[in-house]
Parts: C-alpha cells; structure tokens; sequence
C-alpha cells in the first residue's frame, strides 16, 4: 500500500465525498431504469411488429407455377423456364420519383425516364405499392440496381420460356405471353387445352425427333425457297402409333420470338388450314373403290378426253390415249378414270362410307388447338362424288389427310395421330379397321408404281421401297378456280414391305423454274422433298433397307398386268356418263 | 495475463497496468470491436450511394478507429492532474474552434458545426464535451458551494450557447444533463435539483416554440404521418430482423435507410444481428455506466468521482437517446451510438473521454491540491 492511500483511510470520511457516493447510488438506479425501458422496448418490438409486417405490401401475387421442360422423343430439350428477376418499386417508398426514375433508365434501358416519372408520381397519389418498371431485365441490370441503392426498389424472379433450338418447331411448340401464358401449340393445349392435366409435370416428352424434325425443315425450305412459294407444309408420321416425330409449316418464327410473329408465319399448315388436296386424294376414293369389291386393280376403263356430267365437263391433264387399268389410273394419275372407277364402284355411298371411316368430316383430334374444321359439301350429286374423287370440292388439314393414308396403308385399322411420345411398352391398341387387307396390299402396290413407274419418279430412294401418290391441286378463287396457282403436293410411304413411317410435303403456290422442268407438278416440286427426307430420315430412325424380294414380286404383278400396245386403242373422243350403267 | 509486470515494477507501464480499472477497459475494447463489425454490415449501401464505393465508410472507421485507441491508452496514462491540465487545454482549443465554425465553418445539413483543417474536417463540439465535464468537476470540487456552481454553469452555458448558435439542440441537451447530474453527485442542493430540472423542462418547450425543426419532429412523434419516414423504416428495419436477425450483410431495409451507418446504425444492427444483440449493446453501455459509476462510489478524490460520473453518465445519456430514437421512444434527434456509429471526430472524443475516464478511476488516484 502506497503511502497515499493510507492517509486517505486514515483521514476522516470527507462529508461532501459521502454524500456524492449516496447520491451516486440514485444516478444509478436512475440509469438503469432507463435502460431496463429500453431493454423492454426492444423485446416488446419483436413480435408486434412482425405481424404488422406479414400484413400489408398489396403486391400482386402471381403463382411461380413453373411450366414444364418438353422434350423431343430422345431428351432434346425444346422448351423450359428460365427464372430471370423483374423490376418494380413500391412508390410509397420513393423520396424522389425524378431522380429513381432518371437512374432506373440509365440502368435498364429502353425505358422513357419522364413516363416512368409520371407513373410513379401518379401510383405515389394513389398510394399504390406496387408499380411494375421493367419486365426481364439481365443479371447486369439486377446487380445495378441493386448496387444503386435506390429506395423504394423491389425484385421478383419470375419464369422466362426459353426455346433452345428458336425455330425448329415453332408450330408444335408454340409460344408464351410475357406473363408465361401459352398463346399457341403445346403452349397453349398446356393452358387450356387437351394437354392440361400435364400442366404440373416436371417434363413432357413429345413424340417429335428433333433430327426428323430438322431433316424436314431443311429439305422443305429449300422447295420453299427454290419455287418462291407463299407456303408450305411437311409432316412425318409413324404409321403404326400415329406418333408425329415431325410437324414444319412454313413461313415459321422463333419461338422465343413468337409474339411478334406475323399471322402468315404463325399460322400452322398442318393442322390449322384446310386445303383442295387434289389427287392426293385419289388414295382415299381409290381405297374406297377397291374396298367396295366392285372393281379391281387390274381392272380396265376407257378414258374418254373429257367426261360430261350434267353440265360440268372433267379433263385430264393429259389425255389417255388408250384404256387405263386402275392401277394406271393411280399412277398417272387420271381424274377421269378416278370418276369412273368410283361410280363403278357404287358412286357417292362408297366413297362417303370410307371419308367417314376415316374421319375426314370431322376435326382431327391432335392435342394442340390449332385444327381447321374440314369443309364438306352437304349434298353429294353425282358431280360432288366425281370431284371429290379427285381431290375437289372437299377441304380437310392436311394433318387429317396424313392420318387417313396412315390408316390405309398401315394395317387397313384407324390411325390417330399424336403429339406426345408413346411409353417404349405401351401396346398399340389397333383402332377400328377401315379398309380390308387387300385392299392394303393394292394401295401399297399401286403406290409403288406411281413412284416406280409413274409422276413420282423423282421420290424414289435407293434401298427404299417407296411408295406414294402426287397431287398437283388447282387453288379456289373467287368465282371458281385460279388459273396457275397450285397446292404441288406428295404423299410418300416407306418402307413399303412393312410401312413405318409417312413422310408428307405441300407446296403452296410454287413458281415453275427449271429445277422442276418449267412445270408447277407435284412429282416435280413436292416428291423430291419426300425423297430427300426418307433419304435422311430413313437411316437416322434405323429402317433397315426392303427386302428385295418384296420389290421383285411387286415388278412381277407389274410387269403381268402391264398393257402390250396391241391393247391400246383409242376410246370415244366424248362420253357422257351414266352411273347407272 | 495479469503477470505481465511484476508487482515490485514501478514504471509508467507496469504502474498503469496495476492501478487502471481493466473491467472497463476491457468493456470498452469490446464496444470499439462490436462497433466495427456493425459498420462493417451497415455501411455498405450508403457508402455505395453516397461515394461510389461500398467500403467508404468500413475504411474510414478503421482508420480512425486505431489513432482513438492511441488517444485512449495514452489519456489513460495521465494522472488526474494530467487530465485537468488536457481538459484545460482542450476546452480552451476546442471553445475557440466552436466559434470559429459558427462564423466561418461550412455549412452541412443547414449546421454549422464542422471545421476544416486542410483536408480534415472537424467537429470541435465533440471534443469540448468531455472536456467540459472535466473542468465542471473541478470547479465542484475545488470551489465552496454558490461560487462552484455559477462558475460551471457559466461555462457550460458558454458552450450550450455556442451549440445552440451552430444549430446543434442535441448534444446541448447532453451537455445540460451532463452538468445536472454532476452538480447533483457534487452535493447541490435538492431545491435547486429541482429548479434546474424545471429549468431544463422551460427550455425544452423553448425550444419547441424557437426552432421550427424541433416543433416539426416532435409534432411528427406525437401524430405520425401516413408518408414513410426515417423512423418507420427503422422500425421495420428491427421488425425485420426478429430476435435473431437475418444475419450479416443480409438486411433489406438498410437499403433504404439513409443513415443506416450513423442514426440509425441501432436499427440496422436489429436487423441483421437481432434484437437479442441489440440487448447485448445495450446491456453493453449498461455495464460501462454502472462499471464507471461503481468506481466513482469508490473513488476517494471528489474531483475523480465527479469527472468520472459526468465521462460515463455522457456515454451513457448519448448512447440512451440514439437507441430510443431508433426504437421510437423519443421523437427523432441526430445523435450518434457512441464507438458504433460512424464518425471522426465523435471516434477521436470517444477515445479521449474514455481514457480520462479510465485514468480516473485508476486505483487511490487524486488531484493533488495545487500547493
């Protein structure tokens, strides 16, 4: 002990010393008082203004339902959600809604900073909280924002569709509004159509091959683009499941893009048009007048140049100039021998029979909402019966088309196309049977021989057995039908020994040039797309080559029926028809 | 820890080391540290905002925060004439400095309370405050009763005078409760305790009636507009972090608070860390308040006991008005959290009052009577 200290314990208690200690204790206690209050308050705090909290903050609340990934038949990813950060301010907690909406501008862009000051100025009055600033802005901007300080600012993530392959299959897939509503395709089957009850799947597989798909488009485009046509459309189906594994209309968009598509580029061909086919469409009043029993392939008919019915005249295109078995009918494709054979065959009821077997007069069930309603004629007078034996006064899709051929030469059983995948062990349930196996076998034959020895030559693939039919369609205009503008069209099958796949091409309105020998012709400007895509395709989707058997035993039936010239003769110049005959 | 100097060592240092209270040492130390962490969190947003650059403030504090430790340790060096020969001083430099800022200083935030030497821009008033409890306590305890009192309270009314030119209506008000309390432990007599407090009373609803500002504020904590203010994104700011906080650098409404690194640091700290670490600054400031006052209970030298009540009881009034602020107790007034806050000059005071306040209630420490 210092010496300092002593003396201090040794002096007598300081008074004034004492009385600053007893009143030290008061300071004290005064003090913590104050801080217990504190304390207090703090705790008290906590809870109270937590609820306060969760309460107010009116923003709108949109469900983060998240749509799902489709994905091509093989895991391709065609479409999925993206979660990108949105922009808005609360402009209750804007000081300054000049200086937020100068700096806002500056950092996202594309955003008039006087506009976005009135609003918020306006929402302010209101005593609004919630004003949207910029819908999708990038990482960059986000951070920007944030970075900036301002207060007032609120983020929210919200999913972004995003199309990896853009226009590959704008069509099928469709597209979405900014709030991620589907507006088209599968898109929009998601949201209000058949595809709904998968709208909470995590993925959806849909029956397409991105590669078919791709083959498709490529050869298609360059047809497109070769004749300058307005349109064109192409489809591949499987002929045993209805599985579409590729679907192209052309103009087409970029899915991510859809909204600012034109209405020509939106519009799917396939499924959302209803065309004249023209002789396409003597593979269906064929498979009817086959499937009747009354005529038979090798079966002749006269081919008058021109056949009167009542007041309307039909012509070839070109003339016959001898009798024509049907199965030359097919192959050369005669309009005039495509009536007779059908009233041969029994006139309109056959031929109704077999449309309504195959479902041409109604829509085509597909899961997407895009699907044009055929259009028919109500009565059929004998003069209907003759057109729409070949192809006219009768408008379907050409979706509905493709399943109808499907039906025909698959199995002779109903075909219904589908855009999602089918599960590897789900049995193919057979539909109703619409054509007899003979008649299945001489559609096939017949369809052959228009590739092999017929007008669509240029369809033929080394390997392949190919089959198929050519259309070359007259356009309706007003008042009749257009000189010039044509639907040039195939329709081919392959493998033909055991059908797989149908490989449909349509092109609206081509330009003759000298790639298609100065003609507009189906053979010339569609076939070759078709023999293109089998081409392709046919490796790609493992179909082993045709047996060749098969193709000699086809040559063989061909090569017995084939009419020596001593046959030929010259029929009448003109002959009116009697269907009663 | 405690061996560091052998007891028989009668150096400077090892004599500090034995005599200085290191439980209010150590409390202290903790506050600059807890401080720097809360900056650190706090301050990023309005260093972005304010300077383009988030970690304006984080370096400034530290920098600062190292030459107020020095200033700490070496006042608390001083013996108590020491102090009184520094507070002299410093008063006297400081007092000159207020007047100086009034008629030439810059004016911030419609106040003129700064001055600037070269690059660096101080507050003298900061400095003054400690340094005017000093010289209270030694005027009450070295002069008989009328004399004491008038000669403090005209000095004090100097500088509260001085505040009250630059505006500065806060750190008056803690200079004039600094000096109630002290002239209460110095022995003044109850009637007069009263009359001051109504004294103090009669000014604050002066102050009401002159300064429109205070009027503004007061009207605004009686009736709360419907328009957010500062003090309802404080609130929401503590609401927001609950009893545990959102954690480190986490807070959303700091973003929003312009004075998240200053004012309103309290809130921000409510945010982030919870409001159980906003009981633990607080229960912080407590324990320095009740460290320092229990060491002036022990005190055997009247001019320590008072010095050491008027050092800690500023701390301590400072540190109770911020946090109310912040929690809406009180209506909203500018004042800093002592050691958390950001701030220069209030850093470099801080570390000089406190280290006169440890130099203090060094053990048996007491002002030689001048011969």
């Amino acid at each position: 002990m210092s010496w300092s200290a002593l003396d201090a314990s040794l002096e007598p208690p300081d008074p004034a010393l004492s009385r600053g200690r007893r009143r030290l204790v008061l300071v004290g206690v005064l003090f913590v008082a104050l801080f217990a209050g504190l304390g207090l308050r703090l705790l008290h705090l906590a809870p109270e203004e937590r609820t306060a909290e969760a309460a107010p903050e009116p923003a709108p609340v949109e469900p983060l339902r998240r749509r799902p990934d489709l994905l091509d038949r093989r895991g391709e990813l065609l479409a999925t959600d993206v979660p990108v950060p949105s922009l808005a301010v609360d402009p209750l907690q804007v000081g300054d809604p000049r200086r937020t909406a100068e700096r806002l501008a500056r950092i996202v862009g594309g955003i008039d900073p006087s506009v976005l000051e009135r609003r918020l100025v306006k929402a302010k009055a209101a005593g609004r909280r919630f004003e949207w600033v910029a819908h999708r802005v990038s990482p960059a901007a986000e951070r920007a924002v944030l970075e900036a300080g301002l207060p007032g600012i609120v983020l929210r993530t919200s999913e972004h569709r995003v199309y990896p392959k853009g226009h590959a299959a704008a069509h099928l897939l469709g597209f979405v509004d900014i709030d991620n509503r589907g507006l088209a395709g599968v898109e929009h089957a998601l949201d209000h159509g058949r595809l709904s009850a998968l709208r909470d799947a995590r993925e959806i597989a849909l029956s397409l091959d991105l590669r078919v798909q791709e083959a498709l488009r490529d050869e298609l485009g360059r047809a497109f683009r070769e004749f300058r046509a307005i349109g064109a459309c192409g489809l591949v189906l499987d002929v045993r499941t209805g599985e579409l594994l590729g679907l192209v209309s052309l103009p087409d968009f970029d899915s991510n893009l859809g909204g600012g598509a034109r209405p020509e580029q939106r519009k799917n061909r396939c499924t959302g048009g209803s065309y004249e086919l023209g002789s396409l469409f003597k593979v269906l009043s064929h498979a009817a007048a086959l499937d009747s029993g009354r005529v038979r392939v090798g079966q002749r008919f006269e081919i008058p140049p021109a056949l009167r019915i009542g007041r309307h005249t039909i012509r070839d295109v070109h003339p016959a100039r001898r009798p024509f078995t049907a199965a030359e009918i097919f192959s050369h494709s005669s309009n005039i021998g495509t009536a007779q054979m059908v009233f041969a065959a029994g006139g309109a009821e056959p031929l109704r029979a077999m449309l309504g077997r195959l479902g041409l007069f109604e829509r085509a069930p597909l899961e997407i909402l895009e699907i044009a309603r055929p259009q028919v004629q109500k009565s059929w007078p004998d003069v209907v019966t003759a057109t729409v034996s070949f192809g006219h006064g009768i408008a379907v899709s050409p979706l509905r088309f493709a399943e109808a051929v499907a039906s025909l030469v698959g199995d002779g059983t109903l075909v219904r196309a589908t855009l999602l995948k089918r599960p590897h062990d789900a049995a193919i349930e057979p539909g109703p049977r619409v054509a007899s196996r003979r008649t299945v076998e001489d559609l096939r034959w017949m369809m052959w021989l228009t590739v092999a020895d017929g007008t669509a030559k240029k369809a033929a693939v080394p390997g392949y057995l190919v089959g198929g039919k050519t259309g070359t369609a007259d356009k309706p205009g007003r008042g009749g039908y257009r000189r010039g503008a044509v639907l040039a069209s195939f329709v081919g099958v392959f493998p033909l020994d055991a059908p797989r796949y149908l490989v449909l091409a349509i092109v609206d309105e081509p330009k003759a040039t000298a790639a298609s020998g100065g003609t507009r012709y189906g053979g010339q400007v569609a076939a070759p797309v078709v023999g293109s895509v089998i081409a392709r395709i046919g490796p790609l989707l493992g179909v082993p080559p045709s047996d060749p058997a098969v193709e000699a035993r086809y040559k063989e039936r061909w090569s017995a029926m084939r009419p020596t010239a001593a046959v030929a003769t010259g029929g009448p110049r003109l002959a009116a028809l009697d269907p009663r005959r | 820890m405690t061996n560091v100097f052998p007891r028989t060592d009668r150096s400077l240092l090892a004599t500090w080391w034995w005599t200085v209270d290191r439980v209010l040492l150590t409390g202290v130390l903790v506050l600059v540290f807890a401080g720097i962490v809360i900056v650190l969190a706090a301050s990023p947003p309005v260093g972005a905002l304010r300077h383009k650059d988030p970690h304006y403030f984080i370096v400034r504090h530290l920098v600062f925060t190292g030459p107020a430790l020095c200033l700490l340790f070496v006042c608390s060096l001083l013996a108590p004439l020491g102090v009184l020969r520094a507070a002299k001083g410093l008063a006297a430099v400081g007092i000159a400095l207020m007047v100086l800022a009034v008629l030439a200083g810059p004016e911030i935030n419609g106040a003129h309370r700064w001055v600037r030497i070269g690059e660096v821009q101080l507050q003298p008033s900061e400095f003054v405050k400690p340094a005017l409890c000093v010289l209270t306590a030694w005027l009450a305890a070295t002069r008989p009763w009328p004399q004491a009192a008038l000669a403090s309270l005209a000095l004090a009314g100097l500088v509260i005078g001085l505040l009250l030119l630059q505006p500065d209506l806060g750190m008056a008000a803690i200079v004039l409760a600094t000096l109630g309390l002290q002239l209460f432990v110095a022995g003044l007599p109850w009637l007069l305790v009263l009359g001051l407090g109504g004294l103090a009373f009669a000014g604050a609803l002066a102050a009401y009636e002159l300064f429109p500002h205070v009027a503004a504020r007061v009207d605004q904590f009686m009736a709360p507009p419907a328009e957010f203010t500062q003090i309802e994104k404080a609130l929401r700011a503590v609401a927001s972090g609950g009893l545990f906080g959102r954690g480190p650098g986490e807070g959303i409404v700091k973003f929003t608070l312009p004075d998240a690194h200053t004012d309103f640091v309290y809130a921000a700290t409510a945010e982030e860390f919870g409001i159980l670490a906003c009981l633990l600054i607080a229960g912080l400031f407590a324990f320095l308040l009740v460290r320092g006052l229990w060491r002036a209970h022990q005190a055997v030298d009247r001019f320590c006991q008072i010095a050491t009540v008027g050092l800690v009881c500023q701390l301590a009034l400072q540190a109770l008005v911020n946090m109310a602020v912040n929690l809406n107790l009180v209506p909203t007034k500018g004042m800093t959290l002592p050691f958390v806050s950001y701030g220069g000059s209030s850093m470099l005071a801080l570390g000089i009052g406190m280290g006169w306040a440890l130099a203090l209630t060094r053990a048996r420490a007491r002002l030689e009577r001048p011969a």
